[in-house]
């Protein structure tokens, strides 16, 4: 019982089989984490370097739960401290890694396809925590959890996926795993931040219209505008974006109907979306961090090393 | 292919098992059981329904504990995740833990680790169908046993359910 591919490097190499297994292997892992003592000895042979090319506060600290949840040896590296600032290139950082033994890795990096570079080059297994524009599998499959334990299923699941798509691995990972698990998607931001050939591509539909979404749509994934990004000006400004994109309470109750707001985090409160929203009562943004725990166990316990397959 | 335990044969042992479980817990006062993941379950399904009969006043406490994750065999091959569903505390409780065959012991013990994980019980015992003696890798025994029976390594023991074979037996291959 294995997920088909070695790492994680993106929802696109997942078949519809793995992301079920993922599914529900977190299912039984979030159970754990009700427990009196919220960890299990799965990994206590298995060490994990956690290697963060970028910024994170919640991705790094919920990889570092879950190996810590499954009793693994946690090895923690932040570009900035470390002698990448030196020079030191990637492949030769990790190679130095994991001569002492590491079994797997945990890669954020701003450069999209970084990790499969990785891949190419060492034995361990990669678990990719976000990679430039690219992919943010781990975010997806909590996503899809936190969907699934809304809902019930995913198939047929009617999902707006709302801002800066342009910049954004979470829309890429989540248009894979959505399209693979049979939900509707509906992208909608302006213009400048939706890349063209959206719905040729991935068969999504792409609306400019926030309000048209919104009515259609169960469920809205808003995302951040990725200021770090944007090497131009995509838009005026953050309050005219606000103005035409933001999700406010009132636009909500309009609707009459209950959408459950969705994010990945870090919000920009008043800039994709209100405080009263992202605090509001469909709001299931803490449950997703939660979730993400469970779903990261899941995956790094599916991919962990075993006899049987070094 | 020989035959263990028939159909008959297997109703009057659960019978049994209940009512030994009975004798030395009253009521079942302060006593829980745990049936284990996967197979374990419907004998723990028969013997909690027996009891439900012999106490149709008690509510009697019942869990089902998965060990996948404790298992000592882990990094030899990934065995899939069954649902663990005890939504009570056990800590301070007797707990008697239900599987159906004792062989080698490692899934007890893994299911005795696991255990401890939801609060330290006041004491655990265990209840099989088939005891598979001298067998054991582990210094593990059983206190309700339906039949202990001498087997080779290389025999296995199936036992089938209505639920899973359409008939209730126990053979020896």
């Amino acid at each position: 019982m294995r997920l088909s591919s070695k790492n994680l490097l993106g929802i696109k190499d997942l078949t519809r089989d793995d992301i079920q297994l993922i599914l529900s292997t977190a299912g039984q892992f979030k159970e754990v984490l009700q427990r009196p003592v919220k960890k299990v000895p799965s990994l206590r042979d298995v060490t994990i370097v956690n290697l963060f090319y970028e910024n994170s506060t919640r991705t790094r600290f919920s990889f570092e739960l879950a190996e810590k949840r499954l009793s693994a040896d946690v090895l923690n590296f932040a570009a900035g401290t470390s002698s990448a600032a030196k020079g030191e290139t990637l492949l030769d950082t990790v190679n130095n890694i994991l001569s002492m033994k590491v079994d797997m890795v945990v890669m954020r990096h701003s450069a999209s396809g970084a990790p499969h570079f990785l891949s190419q080059h060492i034995p361990a297994a990669i678990v990719n925590a976000g990679d430039g524009i690219n992919e943010h599998p781990t975010q997806a499959l909590l996503d899809a959890y936190s969907m699934q334990e809304k809902f019930g299923k995913l198939e047929g699941l009617k999902v707006a996926i709302i801002g800066d798509i342009m910049h954004s691995r979470v829309a890429l990972s989540n248009i894979y795993l959505l399209k693979k698990m049979g939900a509707e998607i509906t992208i909608a931001g302006p213009p400048t931040l939706i890349p063209k050939y959206m719905q040729e591509a991935f068969g999504v539909h792409v609306t400019f219209n926030l309000k048209e979404a919104l009515a259609w749509c169960d469920v809205a994934n808003v995302l951040r505008i990725q200021l770090e990004r944007q090497n131009q000006p995509l838009f005026s400004s953050l309050r005219e974006y606000n103005l035409a994109y933001g999700i406010r309470r009132n636009l909500l109750d309009s609707l009459r109907k209950e959408i459950v707001i969705m994010h990945p985090g870090p919000i920009n409160r008043g800039v994709e979306l209100d405080s009263d929203v992202a605090d509001g009562p469909y709001s299931i943004i803490l449950n997703q961090v939660e979730n993400g725990v469970a779903v990261r166990m899941a995956v790094l316990y599916l991919l962990s090393p075993t006899s049987s397959n070094s | 292919m020989k035959s263990i335990l028939t159909q008959k044969q297997i109703q009057i042992t659960v019978k049994r098992l209940a009512h030994q479980i009975l004798e030395n817990h009253i009521n079942l006062e302060n006593t829980v059981l745990i049936g284990i993941q996967p197979r374990g379950i419907f004998l723990s399904d028969r013997i909690v329904d027996e009891l439900k009969t012999l106490l149709p006043q008690e509510k009697i406490v019942y869990g089902k504990l998965d060990i996948t994750f404790y298992r000592d065999d882990i990094r030899q091959e990934l065995k899939l995740a069954n649902t663990t569903d005890i939504p009570f505390s056990t800590a301070g409780k007797n707990i008697i833990i239900i599987d159906d065959v004792l062989w080698t012991g490692r899934t007890t013990r893994a299911a005795l680790d696991a255990l401890v994980d939801f609060g330290r019980p006041s004491r655990l015992e265990l209840c099989v169908l088939i005891d598979r003696r001298f067998s054991r890798e582990v210094p593990i025994q059983a206190d309700y046993v339906g039949r202990a029976i001498d087997t080779f390594p290389s025999q296995k023991v199936f036992v089938r359910w209505k639920e899973n074979f359409g008939a209730d037996e126990v053979v020896l291959e």
